[in-house]
């Protein structure tokens, strides 16, 4: 029990890193890692989405969508498949979740509301988010584990852009070639570090 | 040398601007300031402290690699002949079946393959290592010099240090051409696409060596490759030696440390008589090496400290655990010291002042961090017995975030302490 959760907070963390090893979110990864502090803010902003749309999602998968889900409505409906219905039920969900979430911290934490200001409504069209819920159904997660997954994995895109954007912070006054200054360079900067992160390849708890 | 500096003198016009090798002045400045002390001086008041710049560095680097090389080329012709004394013995091959160009050279000079005689051994050894020294310095050059000429900045000494740390990594028998491929990478992608010396964020060397081990792993990596040999009769395909750290993590190892200990004394493991990177088995060397650096302050003791006490704490904690399936947990910390890079990597690679972290709390840090990820990869992780050359990657990756909080938790303290 504990072990399933150490092996998938180490894993989602580290080896299955969503933004280094699966290169999801990577257009706000790319866009938003100029430096550390909105870094972090947006790593914040993410653990936060991740950690609740994940769990609701797979509350919306087991108890609606999954083959036979329904029968808590009525038995006739053991052979009802709404499978299909995942991908936009799962980023309705998060569109909601987030817009109930802005709603939430503006009336009642406004200074967090004021930090985490654009990066909270944009990081409803980031890929990381979607692929987190999408990998869960995938991985047929229980509750108690995509509670563990939605922050985890969350957790390991915050730390991977906190990461870049020290990588970033340094190389600012760098003289880079021309044709790699601003998305070139760091691409390849990305790259280096997705290698840098094999080091975890593999490792099974 | 009076007349070197005369025939500079006399060329110099040609590379100034405006002269007809303009393009190749960063050539002509290195190859100068190389043999010659410049003679500018800093002009108006300055802070220098001490002449220490980037040549006395690098230049000091090299003389502390010094013994790592002697005993690169010592070891690799000492398991060489080993491995023909014991293909003969075993009457697979005899000794006048060993050819090739190597094998011509010893015989050349009349040494043979003896594993007792230690100059044959270093000769031989000697040829595996030139080679691959000098493609890489070749190869690499090639780039920098290309890189410097196009992009008008000068060539210095750091890509000396490179070129000497990235074929000490290597194993003995990689093909010449992955050489030349693999500190291309290094070189362009690691260091000369983030601006040159000094401005890359990994260490070009690790980034080379790295990336041979994801795209060649089958000349960088498994039993066969760590053993250089001559050219031998088609019946032997390649002589089988793994590494100590290999044997150990092997899954079909029922003998947990005894795999090693029986056939290795610690003494040998420390002097660095066993198969491996070339430049990687003698911890005696990589200590000797340690002692200069930081004696003249070059190396940071720090980031070396806390990269062994990492390693030491993570191992001793590993053999607490001790799983019964996996033997590299029983490995004992005095043992993670002695095998694989681990000693060469925290006193050369992990110390490279351009990609470790800046701040003195920030570098205990980075250097735990790398001590505690190279005995977890290489307990845990079964697709790599080696784990230091990925955990100095990570750490470069994390290093500058490690130094943003570290300045951070100085801004506030002060912030604080003006306040009060």
């Amino acid at each position: 029990m504990v072990q399933e959760h150490l092996s998938i907070l180490f894993s989602s963390v580290f080896s299955e890193n969503l933004a280094l090893s699966f290169f999801l979110g990577m257009c706000t990864f790319l866009a938003l890692s100029k430096n550390v502090k909105t870094a972090m803010m947006l790593g914040v902003a993410v653990i936060v989405v991740q950690g609740i749309t994940v769990p609701v999602n797979n509350l919306i998968f087991t108890y609606f969508l999954k083959k036979g889900a329904l029968v808590w409505i009525s038995p006739s409906f053991a052979d009802t498949n709404l499978e299909f219905l995942g991908l936009i039920s799962y980023i309705g969900t998060i569109a909601a979740m987030v817009q109930i979430l802005e709603l939430f911290l503006d009336r009642y934490v406004p200074a967090l509301y004021n930090t985490l200001g654009i990066f909270l409504p944009l990081i409803t069209v980031n890929c990381a988010i979607l692929g987190g819920s999408l990998l869960m159904v995938e991985k047929q997660m229980t509750f108690a584990h995509s509670l563990n997954y939605g922050f985890s994995s969350g957790l390991g895109w915050a730390v991977a852009i906190t990461a870049l954007a020290g990588v970033r912070e340094k190389l600012k006054y760098n003289d880079i070639p021309a044709g790699l200054r601003g998305l070139g360079i760091t691409f390849i900067t990305v790259g280096l570090m997705a290698m840098a992160f094999l080091a975890f390849a593999g490792i099974k708890l | 040398m009076k007349f070197l500096r005369k025939f500079f003198d006399s060329i110099h016009p040609q590379f100034v601007e405006g002269g007809k090798l303009e393009r190749f002045y960063p050539l002509y400045e290195a190859i100068d300031t190389f043999l010659f002390t410049p003679s500018d001086k800093t002009k108006g008041p300055t802070h220098v402290r001490d002449g220490m710049d980037l040549k006395r560095v690098m230049i000091m680097v090299v003389v502390a690699l010094t013994p790592c090389i002697l005993m690169a080329m010592y070891n690799t012709g000492l398991q060489a002949n080993l491995a023909i004394e014991s293909l003969v013995s075993s009457e697979s091959i005899s000794a006048e079946d060993v050819a090739g160009w190597r094998a011509d050279c010893v015989r050349a000079l009349g040494l043979g393959f003896s594993p007792n005689n230690p100059i044959a051994c270093f000769v031989h050894g000697a040829l595996f290592f030139l080679p691959v020294f000098l493609v890489t310095q070749i190869a690499g050059g090639f780039w920098e010099v290309l890189f410097a000429s196009i992009r008008k900045h000068d060539i210095n000494e750091g890509f000396l240090v490179t070129g000497m740390l990235f074929p000490l990594t290597l194993p003995p028998s990689i093909p010449l051409w992955q050489v030349a491929l693999g500190i291309s990478f290094g070189v362009v992608i690691g260091k000369e696409v983030f601006g040159g010396t000094g401005k890359n964020f990994l260490n070009p060397a690790l980034t080379a060596r790295a990336f041979l081990y994801f795209a060649y792993p089958g000349q960088m990596s498994g039993d066969k490759v760590w053993v250089g040999l001559p050219s031998l009769p088609s019946h032997i395909d390649g002589f089988s030696a793994a590494t100590p750290l290999g044997e150990v993590a092997n899954p079909a190892n029922t003998l947990g440390m005894e795999a090693v200990t029986n056939h290795l004394s610690w003494n040998d493991a420390f002097l660095g008589f066993m198969p491996g990177s070339m430049g990687e088995t003698s911890t005696l060397a990589c200590l000797l090496g340690a002692i200069i650096l930081i004696a003249t302050g070059i190396g940071s003791w720090r980031i070396m400290l806390s990269v062994l006490l990492g390693a030491l704490l993570s191992a001793k904690g590993f053999n607490m655990i001790n799983s019964a399936t996996t033997p590299m947990f029983a490995m004992p910390p005095e043992w993670h010291i002695v095998l694989g890079g681990l000693a060469f990597g925290l006193v050369f690679m992990a110390t490279d002042p351009v990609s470790a972290a800046m701040t003195q709390k920030g570098q205990w840090v980075y250097g735990l961090l790398i001590g505690v990820l190279t005995t977890l990869v290489r307990v845990i992780n079964p697709g790599y017995p080696e784990g230091i050359m990925l955990a100095i990657l990570l750490g470069n990756v994390f290093a500058p975030t490690i130094d943003y909080w570290v300045v951070q938790a100085n801004i506030n303290r002060r912030l604080k302490r003006s306040a009060a």
